[in-house]
């Protein structure tokens, strides 16, 4: 669905989408790293579970949470992308695991 | 009775309701419930809007102390509101979530709890043969209720008359019901100053039109200072500045509502329950803020691993002993007047009980005589 311009002498890096190898532009978002990496979810709403995806992409409508790098409800595309990166879907809402 | 419309006098109605807020909105739906013709006007966003900044609780517990007639008032609207929360959602389809568990108030060191013990027992002792139902309940058995409480929790009152609801929801849910019900709201309608009032005979003019009837109900929240005194009332009403934060939504329960936190039927906590004199300024201030955090942190320490998503400040209608202000005018009667700060807690007492003693003309002086402004006069 969605791919890199190509841009010969960009430098690329390894991130991991849902446990996956990806490799993405140096400076890209967590989120263009899901995208690319062709999810058809990368979280499921906190009230009806539905799947979404990325979708302003500048940090206003809080579409593409994730859980990146063990951290849950991160906007993905607010965060860039840095080597060895585990993005991962973000089911429902935060656990913070205290009320146990 | 039927709308008409005169050149000369503008369009008639049986009421004119001025402020399109909860307060307004609540009691427009209310005489039109009593079959009244009602014009609903509205400001516009230039107007300060308390409505849209409200924290949501339906709360009894902390209301009336020293003023059994305002504990009474406000618990006739608790006791109001699971009726008007079935009524809004069968005539609009909107859920306002209203959740009534009963609610705590957290106390933090054994001086806020023995302070807190003492105010509850005066609450009951006004309260009289209407009763007052209540427990001061320590930390061990308050652990069970509520999860993930703070080491630093010694104790909380708990009354079975506290809820919440979303504010948002019922303001929407209030001005649909009302427009469904053959309502006129008219937005960007601020009143200009050519105002006529004479006795059962007013009309105004807002919003490029002329409105007539022969009854107006100020509900203009901090406008109504201004207002009031057009119409023979007063409303001496300032701001009082609250600021709320909102964090992300959370698979964490709270069960019931406390005083200064709440869970969204989303899963979102609010924490709020600031108080800043500071006039007509709405601006946020993270010295307040940081304070709001911290206190709602040590009630609940999960919540301090909880993303801030958003955070406003809002202007509370307050008089000058915190209780609300109802009126109706003797030198132009047909004019009321209503003011609080409390505008989803009394929504069920502003829709029910207040509506229909202004459709019919009189205020019932046994439930809200002490609530005149005159109280304010006295030397």
């Amino acid at each position: 669905m969605f791919r890199a311009q190509s841009k010969a002498h960009q430098e690329t890096i390894e991130v991991f989408v849902e446990g996956s190898a990806v490799r993405v532009p140096q400076g890209a978002t967590a989120a263009a790293a899901v995208l690319i990496a062709g999810l058809f979810r990368i979280r499921e709403t906190a009230v009806t579970g539905a799947p979404r995806l990325p979708y302003c992409m500048m940090g206003v409508c809080f579409d593409c949470l994730a859980e990146i790098d063990g951290v849950a409800n991160r906007q993905s595309c607010m965060v860039p992308v840095t080597p060895g990166m585990r993005i991962n879907v973000q089911h429902g809402a935060r656990q913070t695991g205290a009320a146990g | 009775m039927s709308s008409t419309h005169d050149v000369s006098r503008g369009a008639s109605h049986d009421a004119i309701v001025i402020g399109g807020g909860l307060v307004g909105a609540a009691i427009a739906w209310g005489l039109t419930g009593q079959g009244l013709q009602v014009a609903l006007l509205d400001e516009g966003d230039v107007a300060y809007r308390a409505s849209r900044g409200n924290f949501g609780l339906v709360w009894a517990q902390s209301k009336g102390l020293g003023a059994p007639h305002y504990q009474r008032w406000t618990r006739a609207s608790a006791l109001a509101w699971p009726d008007l929360a079935a009524d809004l959602a069968a005539r609009t389809g909107r859920d306002v979530g209203l959740q009534q568990p009963g609610g705590v108030h957290l106390c933090l060191s054994v001086a806020e709890f023995e302070d807190r013990a003492a105010k509850m027992a005066r609450m009951r002792e006004e309260a009289g043969n209407f009763g007052f139902e209540y427990r001061m309940i320590r930390a061990p058995e308050l652990r069970d209720m509520l999860p993930g409480l703070g080491p630093k929790v010694v104790g909380a009152s708990w009354t079975p008359y506290d809820g919440h609801a979303n504010p948002l929801v019922l303001l929407h849910a209030l001005h649909r019901a009302f427009t469904e019900a053959g309502g006129t709201y008219v937005p960007n309608a601020k009143v200009e100053a050519d105002i006529h009032a004479a006795p059962h005979d007013f009309a105004v003019t807002a919003g490029g039109q002329r409105f007539a009837a022969p009854r107006v109900v100020l509900a203009a929240g901090l406008g109504n200072a201004d207002l009031a005194p057009r119409f023979g009332l007063s409303a001496p009403v300032r701001p009082q500045r609250g600021q709320v934060i909102v964090t992300e939504r959370t698979a964490e329960v709270l069960p019931m509502p406390v005083t200064t936190i709440r869970q969204t039927t989303e899963g979102s906590i609010m924490l709020g329950d600031s108080i800043e004199e500071v006039g007509f300024d709405t601006r946020q201030k993270p010295e307040v803020i940081k304070v709001i955090a911290e206190r709602a942190v040590q009630s609940f320490p999960w919540i301090g691993r909880l993303n801030i998503v958003r955070a406003w400040s809002a202007l509370r209608v307050m008089a000058p002993d915190g209780l609300p202000i109802y009126d109706q005018s003797e030198t132009c009667p047909g004019a009321f007047t209503a003011n609080c700060h409390s505008g989803v807690t009394l929504a069920g007492a502003h829709a029910r009980l207040l509506a229909p003693m202004i459709a019919a003309g009189a205020l019932d002086q046994e439930r809200l005589g002490l609530l005149t402004a005159k109280r304010f006069n006295a030397a």
